[in-house]
């Protein structure tokens, strides 16, 4: 007789459960693979048929995406020998680079108005949803309902009056603009999280603090912050992912200073043709940062998700 | 160390009177125990002095100064927790040290260091310092929240049954420990529990509280022996005491007494009424006897050697006996 546990999993059922979940893993990773593989696809081999899974890696698709190029005459071409390595690989196509692309301005923007956002969602939603958590409010339900109300329609339902309304406050295309766009439609998401997650915090460690000599917000600084770190790592996450793929505000608001890489990735398709290798290239230098972002904190996102679903 | 008074604090939460017309005064270097039953305000009177609550009426003085617009940090208490209320986010050692490093008191570290030593050392718990505060038995949290108050010295320690969430052996432990920091400290204690040894064995003074009214405060002694109200009486003792009607023994009795009170001690065996005996329970340095007196039940101590057997009979009188009236107030 072998022992048996009812709450332990058997060995065969473990082993099913891990199987199903390294399949499903692999199925998702499938189209995120194929970008990567793109991207160091030269533009034939991307659009071949069959598809290519074995192929000559090339950098061809990251040279296009961070460079602008011109056609040369054969005159110019011999007269003026290659200056590095990217320079030869553009040569194949009679081709000079004359400059950087608008690539790197664009995911600086990115990435400015994406984490700004984010720490401006947070900022503003953990002291709201502290506000809530601890302080007697008047009609604080209603509040609460109306702030998540906020997101029951779909924010480009509002894009033709904030479009009128940022270009007579003139924040079209800035910076602020996107900023306070993103961090007003992440807002709602922050306080409510946030907020579950301050009320799970007892009392009772503020209490303490301020009979251990700490004012209210030394309090709130030092003992509820340090607990609340799982949901703010957690939500930060939610508010960055949100506010770095948005792409239709990104089109609406954005063109010369403040454009996104988003709606950015998108315009290379027009130059000089379908370079695919250059899309999927921006698309996975894009990805990027999330993604260390994302795994940084997972052990607090882990937590996030299940947030709620035991109790203690 | 000071003296803290209650003046006429009244406190309550929607319908409820947590305190009502509360008079307290706590002397300088006295140990007093506020003892009552759950939901008696015991708490809340803690919490009023400590600033985490607001009285809706009266007022609260801390070494001769009211303290009404002070914060808690103003007021210079210490509060032990009964739920422990432990920072899970630091060590064992920074817990302790976190009152020290307040703005307001802005301890230097070697003094800090120095003293979070000594109160580990008092508390037994020296191994345990670099700890995280959540990887610790519920007794060691308990030891850990009274030296975070120990670490200081503040105007009074106001400690909300800190021992309850203890196990007898450490419960007892720690009773004598809290006496002899009492006793070489000096230092004024505000002290709530709802077990009547911790109040017996630990107190300068005792106030009782039923329902948010001080019924009474006195020494244990005075409150033991001279009760005030059946209440009173019934909370101090253990066995309870004997409430029997009036006139069971045929004795004297003032007047208007409605019930005779008799300690289990204050039952002299041998003369005056028969009853029967149900159960005898040895416990090893004295033998308590269960017995029937016409339909009342009756709890006596006889001595630990007893020949008594169920089923036999005996006669008691009272000694000493406590009267009451109608409304349960002491009368004699």
């Amino acid at each position: 007789m072998s022992a048996y546990s009812i709450t332990e999993p058997s060995g065969r059922s473990k082993w099913f459960a891990g199987t199903l979940v390294i399949l499903y893993a692999l199925i998702t990773m499938i189209p995120l693979a194929w970008i990567m593989l793109t991207g160091f696809k030269s533009p034939a081999d991307a659009i071949s048929y069959p598809p290519k899974v074995l192929f000559e890696p090339t950098l061809e698709g990251y040279v296009n995406l961070f460079t602008t190029r011109t056609r040369q005459t054969q005159e110019f071409l011999e007269a003026n020998p290659p200056q590095n390595w990217a320079d030869e690989i553009v040569r194949d196509y009679d081709m000079v680079i004359v400059g950087p692309s608008k690539f790197g301005e664009r995911f600086l923007n990115s990435v400015i108005i994406g984490f700004g956002s984010t720490f401006l969602s947070i900022f503003l939603g953990t002291l709201a949803a502290y506000a809530f958590s601890r302080f007697k409010i008047p009609l604080a339900d209603d509040l609460l309902f109306f702030i998540l109300s906020t997101r029951m329609m779909p924010p480009i339902a509002v894009a033709i009056p904030i479009f009128l309304m940022y270009r007579n406050l003139g924040l079209s295309d800035t910076h602020l603009g996107m900023i306070l766009l993103y961090t007003a439609v992440n807002i709602s998401l922050a306080v409510w999280l946030l907020k579950g997650f301050i009320d799970e915090i007892p009392r009772e460690y503020e209490e303490a603090a301020l009979i251990d000599g700490y004012t209210r917000f030394q309090a709130f600084y030092k003992v509820v912050l340090p607990q609340a770190a799982t949901g703010i790592a957690s939500t930060a996450i939610f508010c960055l992912i949100f506010a770095w793929n948005e792409y239709a505000f990104a089109v609406l608001l954005t063109s010369a200073t403040a454009q996104t890489a988003p709606p950015f990735i998108p315009t290379i398709i027009g130059v000089g043709g379908l370079d695919w290798p250059a899309v999927a290239a921006g698309a996975t230098i894009f990805l990027l940062p999330v993604m260390i972002f994302t795994i940084l904190l997972r052990k607090h996102l882990l937590r996030g998700i299940t947030f709620g679903a035991v109790r203690k | 160390m000071a003296e803290v008074q209650l003046h006429n604090v009244s406190k309550s939460f929607k319908s409820t009177r947590a305190v009502i017309d509360m008079n307290l005064t706590v002397p300088d270097g006295a140990f007093v125990v506020l003892l009552g039953p759950t939901g008696a305000g015991k708490t809340t009177t803690l919490r009023l002095i400590a600033g985490l609550e607001k009285p809706d009426s009266g007022s609260v003085q801390i070494a001769g100064r009211d303290v009404a617009g002070e914060t808690p940090a103003q007021r210079d208490v210490a509060m032990v927790f009964q739920q422990y209320s432990l920072y899970p986010h630091l060590t064992v050692r920074d817990n302790l040290a976190f009152p020290l490093r307040s703005p307001i008191l802005k301890t230097p570290e070697d003094e800090i260091t120095r003293k979070v030593n000594e109160v580990a050392e008092v508390l037994h718990i020296p191994h345990k310092l670099d700890n995280k505060a959540t990887a610790l038995s519920g007794g060691e949290m308990q030891r850990v929240s009274i030296g975070r108050a120990l670490v200081r010295d503040p105007a009074i320690y106001l400690m909300d049954e800190p021992l309850s969430s203890l196990d007898a052996k450490l419960r007892a432990d720690l009773r004598v420990e809290l006496k002899r920091i009492h006793a070489e400290l000096a230092a004024t204690l505000l002290y709530v529990t709802h077990d009547q040894i911790e109040a017996m064995t630990m107190a300068t003074h005792v106030g009782v509280l039923d329902e948010g009214n001080l019924v009474q405060f006195g020494t244990p002694r005075e409150i033991y022996e001279n009760p005030a109200s059946t209440y009173v009486a019934a909370r101090l003792g253990q066995p309870r005491i004997n409430l029997l009607p009036a006139g069971t023994f045929d004795e004297d009795m003032p007047p208007n007494a409605h019930q005779i009170g008799l300690r289990p001690e204050h039952i002299a065996h041998g003369t005056g009424k028969a009853a029967h005996v149900v159960r005898v329970e040895h416990l090893g340095d004295q033998t308590r006897l269960h017995l029937k007196l016409g339909e009342h039940d009756v709890i006596t101590l006889t001595e630990a050697h007893t020949a008594l057997q169920p089923g036999e009979t005996i006669q008691i009188a009272p000694r000493n006996p406590l009267f009451f009236d109608a409304a349960g107030v002491r009368i004699a």
